[in-house]
């Protein structure tokens, strides 16, 4: 009876054993120096956030990569940074108008996807955080969402062999610190690059667009493009995008931060790549599906008091016009990004 | 006004070398008017004559600058948080400096735009100090949190956290202390500078417990920042008196 239990033990410990070395060796999780290596896609601006200070090295990224996927960040080890951003959503998190955090606890925004950070001036909705580094302090530290402290998160990883080491790997001391818990999740948000959709292909040559297609990127041209412009796909400017002022959450975006009345109810003109993957939309998730999104763009009467005089472009749109978007908003889906195998759960905890 | 008092601690042995530097420590001394603080337990009075105790001070200083009569400067750019309920804290060294007389010793209370914006640092500057905002990036320059029968918050307590490094509230303040401070080659020179709690509330603005318990964003940060902006003084050095 006790060699049974010995022998059943000796067998989960060797699976254990197999399984980790198994994921560790397997080059769908490996990363080389190439994968480290910031390529700036062809028609996209210098990045804002500079790597120079925080090279990039394979090491780095794996404990970035590892920390992102691991719920110790939260006080309860309930929740990871995954939790609610979600690869296949470009990091956003699907289907979840506001997120949940520790406890069950429901946030007061929907959650923004992850992508091309590293050309983003300010984070958050209403752009409050100022550097990509600091932004998962806010995850972080935030009551309702891990509910963990910076100095707790440092002990915690100080008493965890795995993470002793990891850290080591990458700084080659023993210290381990919130600033090197910081840069090395910078190093694996910062490499989320979308770069390659069938909009990117079809500018090179690489794809074509049906008719439908085509007259969606000439109504996007005309109408949507003053905002959301460029390779990016935003202009980071907040603004108030004509949404009926929310009685229940009351929030006043912008000028929570800039504490300006004109700032009320703006919010950042968010990028729109994988756009089709990152449902619901809006600052507060209000809008389930792209066809609720297009159906308030569609008419002006749709507009609350102090909406950006640009929404004036858009004018009154048809049901063909409305088709025709949607579809074009489909090609900014970036399948190289979201089946990057980079970013995927390596699933080393 | 603030003169300056030297512990001529040093022993004896000039050898005056060209191009000579010697080391600056600086002790802070956290007071409320003339007493010299003490956490929880002591009980003091603001101008709007309501007594208060202190259960938390911390601040940031940092930039120092020491200028001598020929216009020559010093300038470090390191951080320090001084914390009331932490002594090694408030000891803080400056090194390498070129000796000489220096008459002016300039530092900011707070944090300069640049390191509110440069992303996780470490050391004083560790946002795990808890003297840094997520939510608005920016580094707290300044905590005073205590408890009074006047405030009306829970707990009748009182709480002053300001901090912000552009519009609308800029809450760094430039310090300018005339100073008389001799640097000797390998020497370390020590002074004392007096930091008064009690200026948070008072001078130009007296703040009312009973109306203000709370400033925790940027609204009326700028007047606890101008009443702090006079808060340091070097100690008197006795020989002068």
């Amino acid at each position: 009876m006790k060699s049974k239990s010995i022998y059943i033990l000796l067998y989960l410990l060797l699976s254990v054993i197999v399984f980790n070395s198994f994921i560790q060796d397997n080059p769908y999780f490996k990363i080389t120096k190439q994968d480290v290596e910031l390529k700036i896609p062809k028609g996209f601006p210098k990045p804002i956030y500079d790597f120079n200070k925080n090279k990039l090295t394979p090491e780095g990224f794996v404990l970035g990569r590892k920390l992102f996927y691991d719920p110790i960040l939260s006080k309860d080890s309930s929740i990871s940074c995954s939790s609610c951003h979600q690869r296949i959503a470009a990091f956003a998190h699907i289907d979840h108008p506001l997120s949940h955090g520790i406890n069950g606890m429901i946030g007061k925004r929907n959650v923004m996807s992850l992508q091309n950070l590293i050309w983003r001036d300010a984070f958050m909705w209403d752009g409050g955080v100022n550097n990509l580094e600091v932004q998962p302090i806010n995850p972080i530290t935030n009551p309702i969402e891990m509910d963990e402290t910076l100095s707790n998160e440092v002990e915690k990883l100080k008493h965890n062999k795995e993470y002793v080491e990891a850290f080591y790997s990458v700084f080659h001391d023993n210290t381990i610190n919130s600033e090197r818990i910081l840069k090395s999740l910078a190093q694996f948000t910062g490499l989320m690059i979308s770069s390659d959709s069938r909009l990117d292909r079809y500018k090179q040559g690489k794809e074509t667009f049906t008719v439908t297609e085509l007259n969606g990127l000439k109504l996007f041209q005309t109408k949507c493009a003053n905002c959301h412009s460029g390779a990016l796909l935003t202009d980071n400017s907040y603004r108030n995008n004509g949404l009926k002022a929310d009685t229940a959450l009351r929030d006043r975006g912008r000028a929570i931060i800039t504490g300006k009345d004109e700032d009320n109810n703006k919010f950042k003109v968010p990028t729109l790549r994988n756009i089709e993957m990152t449902y619901p939309y809006m600052h507060d998730g209000r809008f389930r599906n792209l066809q609720q999104v297009i159906n308030h763009y569609a008419d002006p009467k749709n507009f609350d008091k102090g909406y950006d005089l640009s929404l004036n472009k858009i004018g009154i749109l048809t049901e063909k016009e409305k088709g025709e978007l949607i579809a074009f908003l489909k090609t900014l889906t970036d399948k190289t990004f979201l089946y990057d195998r980079r970013f995927a759960d390596p699933g080393m905890k | 006004m603030a003169t300056l008092w030297v512990a001529m601690s040093f022993t004896t042995k000039s050898s005056s070398k060209l191009a000579g530097k010697g080391k600056l420590v600086i002790h802070f001394r956290n007071y409320v008017d003339d007493k010299e603080m003490k956490l929880d337990s002591n009980i003091y009075t603001n101008d709007a004559g309501q007594p208060f105790s202190v259960t938390n001070f911390k601040y940031y200083v940092g930039n120092f600058q020491l200028r001598k009569s020929d216009g020559k400067e010093f300038v470090s750019n390191e951080y320090f948080l001084i914390k009331e309920d932490d002594e090694s804290s408030k000891q803080i060294i400056l090194e390498n400096i070129p000796e000489g007389e220096y008459v002016s010793c300039n530092f900011i209370l707070g944090v300069d735009s640049i390191h509110n914006c440069s992303g996780a640092q470490s050391g004083a500057l560790d946002p795990a100090n808890g003297m840094f905002w997520a939510w608005n990036t920016g580094y707290i320059f300044m905590k005073l949190e205590g408890k009074s029968s006047a405030s009306n918050a829970p707990g009748h307590i009182f709480e002053f956290h300001i901090g912000g490094y552009k519009s609308p509230a800029n809450c760094i303040r430039t310090i300018s202390l005339n100073t008389h401070l001799s640097i000797l080659n390998e020497k370390t020179t020590s002074v004392e500078l007096k930091a008064d709690a009690a200026e948070v509330m008072k001078t130009p603005a007296t703040i009312d417990l009973s109306k203000l318990s709370s400033v925790t964003d940027f609204h009326n940060a700028a007047t606890i920042a101008d009443n702090y902006s006079d808060m340091f003084s070097f100690f008197p050095s006795p020989e002068k008196h």
